[in-house]
């Protein structure tokens, strides 16, 4: 069929099996905005590039499809660039589509021309410079093949106007029915080495103290059935990264939670005491190691990885494990149903594990009346009045280390969070894109008042598409998790971290922006507040919960120490000697 | 002064990439990004037009060579990487040399040319530019010896090397 670039561009989207795009148009990439107009795929409007970046990480999250944004040149490049890096750090599948200046002008300084290419190729898995309107559909193929397949992770595709334009005899091509994707270096290997398997499930029958350290490429593999199977199977626990809660039921009596820089005591302890760390689609980060010659000294690492470059990175593993985490566990749970698990006695090591759960609970005390709320407060009755799977997407800060640690995952996919990159502002368009994807869901975004400050203007979008996201805003007042900081490493000398008790006004705000707004100061008046936000359904709703400035986030590992050194909550610390 | 002498063994990577615009941009900024330390690096296009290949000599030192070769291969226009063990690969690199020579002492250069197998190139009222083929340590022996002369202007390419076939002549 005979075509021009951009509606060429369309089709190949939908193609894909793209039902939903992310974007703001501009110059160089209008000629792709008119035949959007006729096509199935909804377009969702935004206020600010970054936005739509985050909404596609955040439709992807929540549906494992790719998530898909499209904007033009220069500045909303530039803007999209914050999230494309979130997504490379996370894995997460996305496509960003960029205008360009045409080809003719590039390399000129052109207006709004900015070297996107040059620019993203260390924060995206691959990024494609698109010359000729004939390889459109093939480099659209190539890109979402790219995205989904593997360790996932974004593509980005920068696109002249010349070869978009119908205006323009470039931009002329014959769209074929069948588009081959040619990609002589990009190879895929999910399959694992069966002898590896043997070994590290010989290493399982013989730990003492073993524990399953869970990553977010469990989520990525879709293998949170697979592993239940495994953890019941040999009766071991499991922690789950800040990438990877809901992956394992917190439920689960084998489940001892979030370990790492403010993971729980048990977490952070056991793995730190086990001699065999079975590390699924895991990748040693920092904020879960923490001094890294001090990290689980005694413990040998089965590691398995989609992505070999994992494999050895950090710690050396003795059994490294290329391959895809499902078909990995899945492997080894038949292995074992054929050998057993082993005969090894568990008991102490068990004991031990029900010692610290009982000594180091997570705790916080309550508030005495007339204090501001505890933030932990909130997000127990949060927790305690929404759907089991409600969707859960929050900013970065104590308020999403207390979500992490205080609401009970027991699904897979209902938490999503920058783990990687740590971005401020990520929660709202996350949650957009979220309950974009799963519009029968609950969605809830947990955000601190800094965090909302940076992308709120995304309530518009949702009020305006209708996408009736809630709002829970934890609003201390500061840059909470920067002020814990100061306060415990810089003698609570407190530098550039107080907002504002006053300004904004959060309720005006967001009902200027369309929203269904309350305040909350009173414990007493926190469920009432929640229970008339989980009624409405028509418009995006916004609670402010005013908390307590003070609060800190514990445990903690403090930056640089080992986690033996874990800093307990000040009511713990006798526990402790 | 080699790092191999501290211990530290230089690895030769042959990366065969897509003959694409940008692909060389995308191996440097990996180097640079992943503070791994390139020794020499030299590219050309091969028997293939769509393949190109570069020869990148890495200092060991810098990070494990396994991690190197899995980051490289990460880039989606990285076809093909060979890790060249020493003494199971031909490695070469071309020297052009200008040095300062007053007419006395041109026989005695030539002399010593001759017997590294070195060419001389365009001479001049009181220097002179040669060529020199060769393996790395070759060069180096023999670029300390035009050193006492005055090197005036010195360019080498970088290695380049392929792995050995069943029986190697040299
Ligand atoms: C874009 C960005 N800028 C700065 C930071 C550093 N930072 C991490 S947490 C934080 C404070 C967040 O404040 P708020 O949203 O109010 O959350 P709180 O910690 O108070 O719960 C800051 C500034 C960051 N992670 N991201
Ligand atoms: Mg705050």
């Amino acid at each position: 069929m005979k075509t021009d670039g951009g509606q060429a561009l369309i089709r190949s989207l939908e193609r894909e099996g793209v039902e939903v795009m992310f974007g703001l148009p501009g110059g160089a990439i209008l000629p792709v905005y008119d035949p959007i107009i006729d096509s199935k795929i909804r377009h969702i409007l935004v206020r600010h590039e970054q936005g739509a970046g985050h909404m596609a990480e955040g439709y992807a999250q929540a549906t494992g499809k790719p998530g898909v944004a499209m904007v033009t040149s220069g500045p909303a490049a530039t803007n999209i660039v914050t999230p494309l890096c979130d997504a490379y750090l996370d894995s997460i599948p996305m496509v960003v589509i960029t205008g360009q200046v045409p080809t003719a002008a590039i390399g000129t300084d052109a207006f709004q021309e900015c070297d996107t290419t040059g620019i993203t190729a260390s924060i995206t898995k691959h990024n494609f410079l698109v010359t000729e309107a004939q390889d459109i559909p093939r480099v659209i193929r190539e890109a979402f093949h790219i995205a989904t397949t593997g360790r996932p992770g974004p593509v980005l595709v920068d696109i002249p106007k010349d070869i978009v334009d119908p205006t323009n005899p470039r931009s002329s091509l014959e769209l074929e029915d069948n588009v081959e994707i040619d990609l002589p270096g990009y190879k895929v290997d999910t399959s694992v080495d069966p002898e590896a398997i043997q070994k590290a499930v010989e290493l399982i029958q013989n730990a003492e103290r073993p524990i399953l350290y869970i990553g977010g490429g469990i989520l990525k593999s879709r293998a949170a059935e697979s592993l239940l199977e495994l953890a019941e199977l040999t009766g071991i626990h499991v922690v789950t990264t800040l990438m990877a809660r809901g992956a394992f039921p917190d439920s689960h009596e084998l489940c001892l939670g979030m370990p790492g820089m403010h993971g729980n005591f048990t977490a952070v302890t056991a793995m730190q005491e086990s001699d065999l760390l079975i590390a699924l689609g895991a990748r040693f980060d920092d904020r879960v190691t923490g001094k890294l010659d001090e990290f689980a000294v005694s413990a040998k690492i089965v590691h398995v990885d989609i992505d070999p470059a994992e494999l050895g990175k950090v710690r050396r593993p003795d059994v490294p494990i290329q391959g895809d985490c499902r078909t990995a566990i899945e492997a080894m749970v038949s292995v074992i149903r054929d050998s057993g698990s082993g005969d090894t006695d568990r008991t102490a090591w068990k004991s031990r594990i029900s010692g610290w759960q009982e000594r180091f609970p997570l705790v916080y005390e309550a508030s005495t009346p007339g204090q501001a709320l505890k933030p932990q407060f909130v997000i127990e009755k949060l927790r305690d009045a929404t759907p089991a799977d409600t969707i859960v997407a929050s900013g970065v800060g104590q308020h999403q280390m207390w979500a992490s640690q205080y609401w009970t995952f027991n699904h897979p996919y209902t938490w999503i969070n920058s783990g990687g990159l740590g971005t401020m502002g990520f929660s709202i368009p996350a949650a957009i894109g979220a309950k974009v994807g799963c519009p029968d869901k609950m969605v809830w975004a947990v955000d601190g008042d800094g965090c909302f400050q940076m992308t709120a203007q995304e309530l518009v979008t949702a009020r305006v598409e209708n996408i009736p996201i809630k709002v829970a805003l934890l609003n201390n007042s500061y840059l909470g998790m920067v002020r814990q900081w100061q306060d415990m490493f810089y003698e609570e000398r407190h530098s550039e971290v107080f907002l504002s008790k006053e300004i904004p006004d959060y309720k005006g705000w967001a009902e200027s922006m369309g929203c269904f707004a309350m305040r909350v100061d009173d414990p007493d008046e926190v469920e009432e507040a929640i229970a008339r936000a989980n009624e409405v359904e028509d418009r995006p709703v916004v609670i402010d919960f005013r908390t307590a400035a003070e609060e800190k986030v514990y445990p903690m590992v403090a930056s640089g120490t080992g986690n033996s050194d874990v800093i307990v909550p000040p009511s713990q610390e006798k526990e402790i000697r | 002064m080699s790092a191999e002498s501290q211990g530290h063994r230089n690895h030769t990577l042959v990366v065969t990439v897509e003959n694409k615009s940008g692909v060389l941009a995308r191996v440097a900024s990996l180097f640079a990004r992943r503070a791994f330390n390139i020794r020499s690096l030299a590219v050309a296009p091969t028997e293939d037009d769509h393949l190109s290949r570069i020869t990148i000599v890495v200092d060991g030192e810098s990070a494990p060579i396994e991690q190197v070769v899995n980051q490289l291969d990460k880039l989606i226009n990285v076809v093909d990487i060979q890790d060249l063990q020493p003494g199971h690969a031909i490695e070469r690199e071309l020297m052009l040399v200008t040095v300062a020579v007053e007419p006395e002492h041109r026989d005695d250069i030539v002399e010593q040319l001759d017997r590294a197998g070195g060419k001389v190139m365009s001479v001049g009222a009181d220097s002179m530019m040669l060529s020199l083929v060769g393996d790395p340590e070759h060069i180096d022996t023999f670029e300390n010896l035009l050193r006492p002369f005055g090197i005036l202007e010195i360019q080498r390419t970088g290695r380049v090397a392929l792995a050995n076939l069943d029986e190697t002549i040299e």
